[in-house]
């Protein structure tokens, strides 16, 4: 699949923005005033950044409200009232955090579990894709919601951050295990894909088209593939190992800024690789994968 | 609303006859060049005249060379295009309620005024039917010339998609899957039409035709009986004495 920026960006940014809202709201960060404030301030502008980030790769971003029509079928409009309820039930308390008006932390803990179901709704989008074999898995909302935990932890400077380091690595190695075999599980080829496997062995003899087109460019996306074992790698030490390390061996405020950035770099890279890696079945017509 | 119907009074669809399909592109042409001026945003092309074009097509013919275990390969050509699935995922996925299967007769649209072009139908169609046009940004897909089959004043035979009127072969069939006495119906069942990718649970109407069974070729000349010459006579006698020599 082809990994269109906007949504990497998107995903990793929201992503850990709600995994820090969601720490905040249960009252992990134990901030107040100004400190509250731009733990909160970061939280809000990762996840805003990122949903403004996700509107770039719309043709016709001006209509983007009626996503919010359709949440009784679509996890894409279930995510657009996630989002919008997360941020609008956490204000109150980050308001309360920051001058210590002393609300229910209750208030914090609705707003924190709405920032982590948005997470789950961003996940399920990718999971429900049948025809992506890869993504059509229990552990995509895992991955997800990991990420979230993880970056949330980190951002928000919890003592437990680098236990949720390490059970996100062991998650990436098990996505990458599983999702290698899920296209061969599918048992798809060209023959099943046009029936014509009751004929015979298929080969393709001549492409439909001689030039690109929207299917080739958005869902039989092969150059990331070349790479992806680096890319596997990098993303492996850049978003869970150093970061975890690091963690164990200092607490202090540096150690946790040089952790998250490491963490959100190794997370750019995970995502773009479950972007470019992931293989549609309308391949196979094309006699690619 | 993308809720699926529960069942539609009528099942629209194509067969398509993979035995008499010889591949030449004429269905493409017709489509484009009917809904690039009738429904919704025009089919539109970028560079088209340049080193890389591209465009949208709503239908696109593959051509697959077949070996079966036994006897010559064969060349079959392979239209893919909007299958109208019962159970479309194209469907349920759409945010903003641009994509819907009408529930009278099955055809599955998309309101290109509530299209945010987010791609997603895309993604989530097997098949590859739903192409973004680049120019509008919006979704693109096979409206099985909706604004042809009823439109009262076409003449009544061209009442029917533009790749099936094109099609100079009498390759593709339209008509309703729900009838069982439909033309496309008895088609279907006598000659074994098949879904695509039934696994995905997509539930597809329209039905592929499957080639039908090559005849035996016979490896021997026809001129054989006639080269094994049975000779007597004088000639006997001479060709049992040199063959014994």
């Amino acid at each position: 699949m082809n990994p269109a920026p906007s949504v990497i960006v998107f995903s990793v940014l929201s992503g850990a923005g709600f995994g820090l809202l969601f720490f905040l709201g249960l009252g992990f960060a134990q901030a107040m005033g100004w400190t509250a404030f731009l733990w909160w301030g970061m939280g809000y502008a990762l996840a805003i950044i990122g949903l403004l980030a996700s509107t770039f790769h719309l043709g016709n971003p001006g209509r983007a409200w009626r996503a919010f029509t359709q949440w009784r079928t679509s996890w894409l409009s279930r995510e657009a009232w996630a989002s919008v309820a997360a941020l609008l039930i956490c204000a109150p308390m980050a308001l309360s955090d920051w001058l210590g008006l002393g609300w229910p932390r209750a208030i914090g803990m609705v707003g924190g579990v709405l920032a982590l179901a948005t997470v789950l709704t961003t996940s399920m989008i990718y999971t429900q894709i049948k025809a992506v074999p890869r993504w059509h898995h229990w552990l995509t909302p895992v991955m997800f919601l990991g990420f979230a935990l993880a970056g949330g932890a980190v951002l928000a400077a919890q003592s437990f951050a680098p236990i949720f380091l390490a059970a996100l690595a062991l998650i990436l190695l098990a996505i990458w295990q599983v999702g290698d075999g899920q296209f061969a599980r599918k048992a798809q080829s060209l023959g099943t894909a046009t029936g014509l496997d009751r004929i015979g062995e298929v080969t393709v003899f001549e492409q439909a088209h001689t030039a690109g087109n929207y299917l080739l460019r958005e869902m039989i996306f092969a150059v990331g593939r070349k790479h992806a074992q680096r890319l596997r790698a990098i993303a492996l030490a850049l978003a869970a190992v150093i970061p975890a390390v690091l963690l164990a061996i200092s607490a202090g405020p540096w150690a946790f800024a040089v952790a998250a950035v490491c963490h959100v770099i190794g997370a750019f890279a995970a995502r773009w690789l479950f972007f470019a890696e992931a293989e549609h079945v309308v391949g196979l017509f094309y006699g690619k994968r | 609303m993308t809720s699926l119907p529960v069942s539609t009074e009528k099942r629209l669809g194509l067969a398509i006859d993979l035995d008499t399909c010889v591949g030449c592109q004429a269905c493409v042409t017709a489509c484009k060049g009917w809904n690039d001026q009738g429904y919704g945003a025009p089919l539109s092309d970028q560079n088209p005249y340049g080193a890389e074009p591209s465009g949208v097509f709503l239908n696109r013919v593959h051509s697959y060379a077949v070996q079966p275990i036994e006897g010559a390969a064969q060349t079959i050509n392979f239209p893919r295009s909007c299958l109208h699935c019962e159970d479309a995922p194209c469907v349920t996925v759409c945010p903003t309620g641009a994509s819907y299967k009408r529930s009278e007769d099955g055809i599955v649209l998309v309101n290109e005024d509530a299209c945010i072009g987010c791609g997603l139908c895309a993604w989530a169609c097997p098949y590859g039917a739903r192409e973004m046009d680049a120019a509008a940004g919006v979704m693109k897909k096979c409206t099985l010339c909706v604004d042809r089959i009823y439109n009262e004043n076409l003449p009544e035979e061209d009442r029917e998609p533009a790749c099936v009127r094109g099609c100079p072969t009498g390759a593709r069939h339209f008509g309703d899957f729900a009838d069982p006495d439909s033309k496309v119906s008895r088609l279907s069942a006598e000659r074994g039409g098949y879904a695509l990718m039934p696994d995905l649970g997509t539930k597809p109407v329209n039905r592929y035709l499957p080639p039908r069974k090559k005849d035996v070729r016979h490896e021997a000349s026809v001129l054989a009986p006639l080269l094994d010459i049975k000779v007597s006579g004088f000639v006997g006698w001479l060709d049992r004495v040199l063959g014994k020599i």
